[in-house]
């Protein structure tokens, strides 16, 4: 079977927007946004496989498209939960107390950063500055940002996905 | 040009140019890793940078263009600071275990460590160690000494036109990767052992069988196509360790072919004959020189008194040397003999080729990257002659536009224009549409079969003559697979009505180092020595098959893989009287056939010259002492012709055979290259007789793959290991499979006439219906023949 | 005090109902420059002197007269050009785009066509960070209803003018915010900057003439060529004009945009971001981003907000990201965590960026362990020096300059740090 076939009509519905935009001989653009559809269809992450559907879709080598999905840190190569939660931890949100939200996240998920909750909710990723800091401490979760976090603040979040 | 300076020394240079370029030239060493003059600039590594009059910083030398009044320092202590601090960097993360690494002595990192020679590493940290990968047989990683200067990954993207290798994941943990666990698979791939500065990449083979010291370089022509590049041999005692390309911008720049690289490890097989053997009573025994030579002369006088010297026939590789073609030529023709061809695998010889020619291309090499329109016509240019195809790649990057016509859909490593993928039966037809695209009414029509007269062209046709019309520099390609086609007399002709038509010209892609060579040396049946004319012409490579002989002298070449008809021709060497080989590699089949096996030294242990096709005259000396009692066969001929007491032969150098052939040469009139529009069209109605209209039956398509063409690339271990080796056997076309029911888990059984295979088989989806393709097979009969296939279940 | 103007340029729409929308945008003002030009077809010239005078400096951080950067892209040239916006805002402290992004697109857009006029230019395309879900659907519906206003498209209001952009997203590199990275990452590879010379005004996006400007330089363009560059200008001081939006976060009661005068005090800044919290005493400043360097309470208290003030005072104003931390605050921590990061987004191409900030992480990270030996402060201060200004990108700087102006200012903390094993700061935070 060939990789291509691993890509489901509205994934290719989706990358062929993305392809619209560039000029026509300029597919390669497209392959963040690509890469970007094809992990949110595919449970969060990206497999070999996958990747080749990419470059067999916009006519890529694999390893270029290798290189774009190992450089960029919102892909993920790995399995993830279903979740994936990216805690701020750079200098604003540190300053407001990120490194206590990230304390309780860690403790109320049993996992460290990096790490998957055995029940394989949740992904716990601390990340690089959101450009949210006037509501720091803020993390984010999955698409959405979630701004000026306590403690309760986070258990209620969490619980929105109970 | 303008002026600058470097330390004070005054030039003048053209504006544009890179500091790091003029310095070059200038003979002032500026330390690099990143920079390497055949790839983009990506000034990466800042070993060189330099201090510069008046700027801020220091500036890397090899991405600052020059400017006049300019002032570089490469020695002040600004530099010397700057490249120390590179070079620490550097070092933190790189092991210092120079004595255990395989690239030691010969490492350009360790060169310029040395040169500063700085102490204790301030470093302290643990140090960044990468999980080495299997990139396949010819490579070996050790990617822990990475220092990241991408040349590798350049190398893939900018010159072998496909990206294999690169730098995945970032920062400090940027590593050399290739996908997931894939090889690298381009035929050039080797060359990014020699880019690679430090022992990353290192040659698999190679891999710590000697220290750079301990070898000596040796120069020396490559021997498998009709490029010729420029190789050093790296030579321990009396072996070649490994081979690395010599410098030659108009041949091979700084690159070579894999199968040029890795072709030296077949030295050393044990299927090396090392001394001479001779068949008594169906026995084999090992003989002395003389003995053997004597057998040989006596054997051959005997058949050639009885039976007419018209009784021997002679088979040579086209990958012999001049001077061994043109000895073979002189000897066997001084008995009287006119049967002698290189053109193993031709199979129409129907419109006899105008010899001599002194290049079967038009141009240089480096003149093809300034044509701009091609048409590739049976030919798999990227596997055949990788690096001509590296030319043609290199117009193409600078605009030029590929047709191309051929029964596969072959993976070339540029944008083709326009790809016409046909039943291989119907070249001529797509050739005679593209023609009468370009010209409704060429002259050339008048004397074509009616079946290619009345052709009118489709539209993929007429788009390939428009490209080739709007060209202004149009070259045509004919292949190994067109000049071994059936119909290759027609597919000349047609390919010179086309070159008329569009101002182009026309190149012949002979097989082997030397075919334009074995041409000048007479080593065909119908012309001699320099283009003179014979008395009475003889049987050609096909003849001597289809009508066997009673003798046979063989030089260098395994008929079983090298002859069209492969087991046509074995069956002739069966019946025949006496057959005596001159080989380095003896095998099975060849005890079988053969009377008498004369042990020639290999390439590299012979002296000769290879005429390449841009037509260079190459000459190069034994770099090694021939193995056992091998001996070069130049020398074996000049005794065997001495026993014949032929005139003549008093050669001591081989020098002095190549000299009196040149001479020849340039008393002929001999034309610089075989230009278009040559061919005797009278014969070219005749073809209508042998074509089968119908275009029915399966037809049989047969390949030489790149790491099958000759004794010693077949005996290359690693080569014969390569994803490229494995694209070999038997696939049919997805029709003919769903056709014949075949099931995939039972061999299928190939007839031709009265000679059949069974072997495994393969869908290929690229093959065109009815194609039944084979490559390295042997057994069959006519490589573009009819064929039948059966199934019968085996139990 | 007196009142400080405020919101007067990229933020004219806060405040408003529906800032976002196409009719608050129209309602006041918007698109009448670019409707003006598309009649009177404005000679480019005369648009780029007007940029001139008002001094418009690059948004993004290194504050180049944008004026200038329009004139330097080759207008009439054949063949195809790019206007290049940078949404890609990963600068730590840094959160303004997003709200230009979210609050007032159309201005943004207005700006980006006008460029394209300007530079002959048909296409755009506004580069935003990955993580940029929100901003980005809030430009993508401007983008629709812009072109269903026939303000962008083909022959734009029967003009014969051609303008089109599109929105694009990331997917997680600081690096993509230096231009040239971000071009390679628009074009689909890594975000690996380009040597420069050539600069994107000659060889940008796809090899061709491109010019780049971050969001809200693009956005300041149309008010500046609506209410002219003298008036941008007088709005803030001489060769710094206009407002700037600064993003002010840390210990302060009020974190938050604010888009005042260049050359407003940094004291009276501070005041209407609602002072240092828990009203303790400020220690220091880092005006600009985390990659510029800090200043300490002393110095920034003296200073005003503008390029050559702060350029004076020994740091950059950059992106306009004002980083306040109290008394509180561990340096070593704090300069700790800023090497990590840039430690992490190194694209890893040149050598003393990919070899070097991972060295300078590991060090300073020591020493906060409590691991530190003195000769360390040298060796920090030796190797950012090895690093700046020897890169291929200014990540290096990025990554040296912070090291540099941290051990500088705060020297004896850090010697306290190592001899103690532990910070100078009691319950610091
Ligand atoms: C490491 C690095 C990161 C940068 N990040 C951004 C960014 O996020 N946004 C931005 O507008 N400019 C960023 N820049 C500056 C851009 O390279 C460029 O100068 C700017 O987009 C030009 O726009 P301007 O002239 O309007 O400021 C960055 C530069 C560097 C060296
Ligand atoms: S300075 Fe750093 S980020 Fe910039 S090009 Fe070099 S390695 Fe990449
Ligand atoms: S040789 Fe110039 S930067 Fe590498």
């Amino acid at each position: 079977m060939a990789k291509i076939d691993l890509l489901s009509s509205e994934v290719r519905a989706e990358i062929d927007k993305w392809i619209a935009k560039y000029p026509a001989e300029k597919k390669r653009s497209a392959v963040v946004g690509a890469l970007t559809a094809v992990q949110d269809a595919h449970g969060g992450s990206l497999t070999p496989a996958l990747m080749e559907a990419v470059a067999e879709y916009l006519d890529l080598p694999p390893i270029a498209v290798l290189e774009v999905a190992s450089f960029y840190t919102l892909y993920d190569l790995k399995p993830v939960g279903q979740h994936k939660i990216y805690l701020c931890t750079n200098v604003s949100c540190m300053l407001c107390g990120s490194d206590q939200i990230a304390e309780h996240l860690k403790e109320r998920l049993g996992i460290g950063f990096g790490e998957t909750t055995a029940d394989g909710k949740f992904t716990l990723k601390e990340v690089e500055c959101l450009a949210a800091c006037a509501g720091a401490p803020m993390m984010q979760v999955d698409k959405t940002y979630h701004e000026n976090l306590t403690r309760e603040r986070v258990d209620d979040i969490l619980a929105e996905f109970d | 040009m303008i002026n600058i300076e470097i330390d004070g020394k005054k030039l003048s240079v053209e504006p544009g140019e890179m500091i790091i370029e003029v310095a070059d030239k200038a003979g002032i060493a500026i330390p690099r890793f990143c920079y390497h003059k055949k790839l983009s600039i990506a000034a990466n590594c800042r070993m060189c940078l330099v201090e510069v009059e008046n700027a801020p910083k220091p500036l890397p030398a090899c991405a600052t263009p020059v400017g006049e009044g300019m002032k570089v320092y490469t020695q002040s202590e600004k530099t010397i600071e700057a490249q120390k601090s590179v070079m620490e960097f550097l070092l933190i993360n790189h092991p210092l275990d120079c004595p255990i690494c395989d690239q030691g002595g010969e490492c350009e990192l360790q060169d310029v460590a040395m040169g500063y020679g700085e102490g204790v590493s301030r470093f302290t940290e643990g140090k960044r160690t990468v999980k080495d990968k299997d990139i396949g047989p010819l490579i070996a990683t050790e990617l822990t000494r990475c220092i990241h200067c991408t040349r590798c990954v350049r190398f893939g993207e900018e010159v072998a036109g496909i990206q294999e290798l690169g730098a995945v994941q970032r920062g400090e943990h940027m590593k050399i990767a290739t996908y997931i666990e894939g090889s690298v698979d381009s035929e050039l791939s080797g060359n990014v052992i020699d880019l690679c500065p430090v022992g990353a990449l290192t040659s698999k083979p190679f891999r710590f069988s000697a220290r750079a010291w301990e070898m000596q370089q040796r120069p020396t022509i490559a021997p498998h196509d009709g490029v010729g590049s420029h190789l050093y041999l790296h030579v321990m005692g009396n072996q070649v360790k490994r081979v690395v390309p010599r410098e030659a911008e108009a041949i091979n720049e700084t690159w070579i072919a894999d199968r040029d690289r890795y072709s030296y490890e077949s030295l050393h097989h044990a299927d090396r004959v090392t001394k001479p053997l001779v068949k008594q009573e169906g026995v084999w025994k090992e003989t002395d020189w003389s003995q053997a030579l004597e057998v040989v002369a006596k054997q051959l006088n005997i058949i050639a008194k009885n039976d007419g010297a018209d009784q021997i026939g002679c088979l040579a590789s086209p990958s012999a040397t001049l001077e061994e073609h043109y000895l073979l030529q002189k000897w066997l023709r001084a008995l009287g003999c006119q049967n002698i061809d290189h053109r193993l695998r031709k199979t129409d010889f129907r419109v006899k080729e105008q010899a001599p020619q002194s290049a079967a291309l038009p141009c240089e090499f480096t003149d093809v990257e300034y044509y701009d329109r091609f048409l590739l016509i049976g030919s798999y240019l990227r596997k055949d002659i990788p690096m001509l195809n590296h030319r043609v790649r290199k117009a193409v990057m600078l605009g030029a536009e590929v047709s191309v016509l051929n029964p596969v859909d072959y993976d070339f490593n540029f944008d083709v224009a326009h790809a016409l993928i046909s039943d291989v039966r119907l070249l001529s037809t797509q050739l005679a549409g593209i023609l009468k695209a370009l010209s409704a009414n060429a002259p050339l029509f008048s004397t074509l079969p009616d079946y290619l007269r009345q052709v009118s062209p489709d539209p993929a046709q007429q788009a390939v003559a428009d490209s080739l019309k709007a060209g202004e520099k149009v070259m045509l390609f004919l292949g190994s697979l067109a000049l071994h086609h059936p119909e290759a007399g027609l597919l000349k002709a047609l390919a010179e009505g086309i070159a008329k038509e569009t101002s182009g010209e026309l190149a012949f892609l002979h097989e082997g180092a030397n075919a334009v060579g074995a041409r000048l040396a007479g080593a065909m049946p119908h012309v001699g020595a320099a283009g003179s004319a014979l008395p009475t012409p003889g049987l050609d490579a096909a003849a001597m098959t289809h009508a066997p002989r009673k003798a046979y002298v063989l030089h260098q070449i395994e008929p079983e893989w090298d002859c069209a008809y492969s087991a046509q021709t074995l069956q002739a060497l069966e019946q025949a009287e006496f057959v005596v080989a001159l080989n380095t590699f003896q095998s099975d089949t060849m005890l079988d056939y053969a009377d008498v096996i004369l042990p020639a030294a290999a390439f590299t242990e012979t002296s000769g010259t290879y005429v390449n096709l841009a037509g260079h005259w190459q000459s190069f000396e034994g770099a090694v002492v021939p193995q056992g009692e091998a001996r070069p066969a130049w020398k074996i001929l000049r005794v065997l012709a001495n026993l014949h007491d032929v005139e003549g032969f008093d050669y001591t150098a081989s020098t002095e055979v190549r000299d009196e052939l040149k001479q020849q040469v340039e008393e002929s009139a001999a034309q610089s290259h075989e230009v278009a529009g040559q061919t005797d069209t009278s014969s070219l109605k005749s073809y209508s007789a042998s074509r089968d209209n119908t275009q029915q039956g399966l037809v049989r398509l047969t390949e030489t793959p790149l790491y099958r063409t000759d004794a010693f690339v077949r005996r290359s271990p690693a080569l014969q290991q390569t994803t490229d080796n494995q694209r070999t056997g038997v696939r049919v076309s997805r029709q003919v499979a769903e056709q014949y029911k075949l099931d995939p888990a039972h061999p299928v059984t190939l007839q031709q006439g009265d000679y059949s295979v069974s072997l495994p088989w393969q869908v290929d989806e690229a093959l065109p219906g009815n194609h039944v393709w084979t490559a390295g097979v042997a057994g069959l009969g006519a490589p573009f023949g009819a064929i039948e296939l059966t199934q019968g279940k085996v139990s | 005090m007196t009142a400080i103007p405020t919101n007067q340029v990229c933020f004219r729409t806060l405040g408003h109902d529906a800032p976002s929308s196409l009719a608050t945008y129209e309602s006041l003002g918007g698109y009448q420059v670019w409707r003006r030009i598309l009649k009177e077809k404005t000679p480019p010239e005369e648009i780029v002197e007007v940029l001139k005078l008002s001094m418009l400096r690059g948004r993004g951080g290194a504050g180049f007269p944008t004026g200038l950067k329009w004139s330097f892209v080759p207008r009439t040239s054949p063949g195809q050009k790019y206007v290049v916006c940078n949404s890609d805002e990963s600068e730590p402290g840094t959160f303004k785009d997003r709200d230009i992004m979210r609050y007032n697109p159309h201005q943004m857009i207005e700006g980006m066509a006008i460029a394209g006029y300007v530079m002959g230019a048909t296409v755009g395309y506004n580069y935003m960070r990955g993580e940029f879900i929100e901003p980005f659907e809030s430009c993508e519906r401007a983008l629709k209803d812009a072109r269903e206003s026939g303000l962008l498209g083909d022959n734009i209001l029967g003009s014969g003018i051609d303008f089109d952009m599109h929105n694009h997203l990331g997917a997680g590199a600081y690096i993509c915010g230096e231009e040239t990275a971000l071009l390679e990452s628009l074009e689909g590879k890594k975000g690996m900057p380009r040597f420069k010379p050539p600069f994107p005004a000659n060889y940008g996006l796809y090899g061709r003439p491109t010019n780049v400007n971050n969001t809200e330089s693009y956005a300041s363009v149309p008010i500046i060529l609506e209410k002219g560059g003298q008036w941008f200008l007088d709005l803030g001081k001489p060769n710094n004009g206009g407002m700037k939006i600064f993003s002010v976060s840390g210990h302060v009661n009020k974190p938050g945009n604010y888009e005042v005068p260049l050359g407003t005090p940094f004291k009276d800044l501070l005041a209407m971001a609602g002072g240092v919290r828990d009203g303790n005493r400020l220690k220091a400043v880092i005006p600009g981003g985390s990659s510029v360097p800090v200043l300490p309470a002393d110095i920034i208290l003296k200073t005003d907000m503008d390029y050559d003030s702060l350029d004076k005072a020994g740091s950059m104003l950059g992106a306009g990201s004002v980083i306040v931390m109290d008394e509180t605050t561990c340096m070593v921590k704090v300069l700790a965590r800023i090497a990590h990061f840039y430690f992490e987004e190194s694209c890893g191409q040149c050598t003393p960026c990919r070899e070097g900030t991972g060295w300078l992480s590991r060090v300073i990270h020591r020493i906060e362990a409590g691991e530190g030996k003195l000769e360390y402060l040298d060796l920090l201060g030796d190797v950012s020096n090895k690093i700046m200004g020897r890169t291929i990108c200014a990540l290096g700087d990025a990554a040296a300059m912070p090291v540099i102006s941290f051990i500088k200012h705060f020297r004896e903390e850090f010697a306290y740090h190592i001899e103690h094993k532990k910070c100078l700061v009691e319950n610091r935070s």
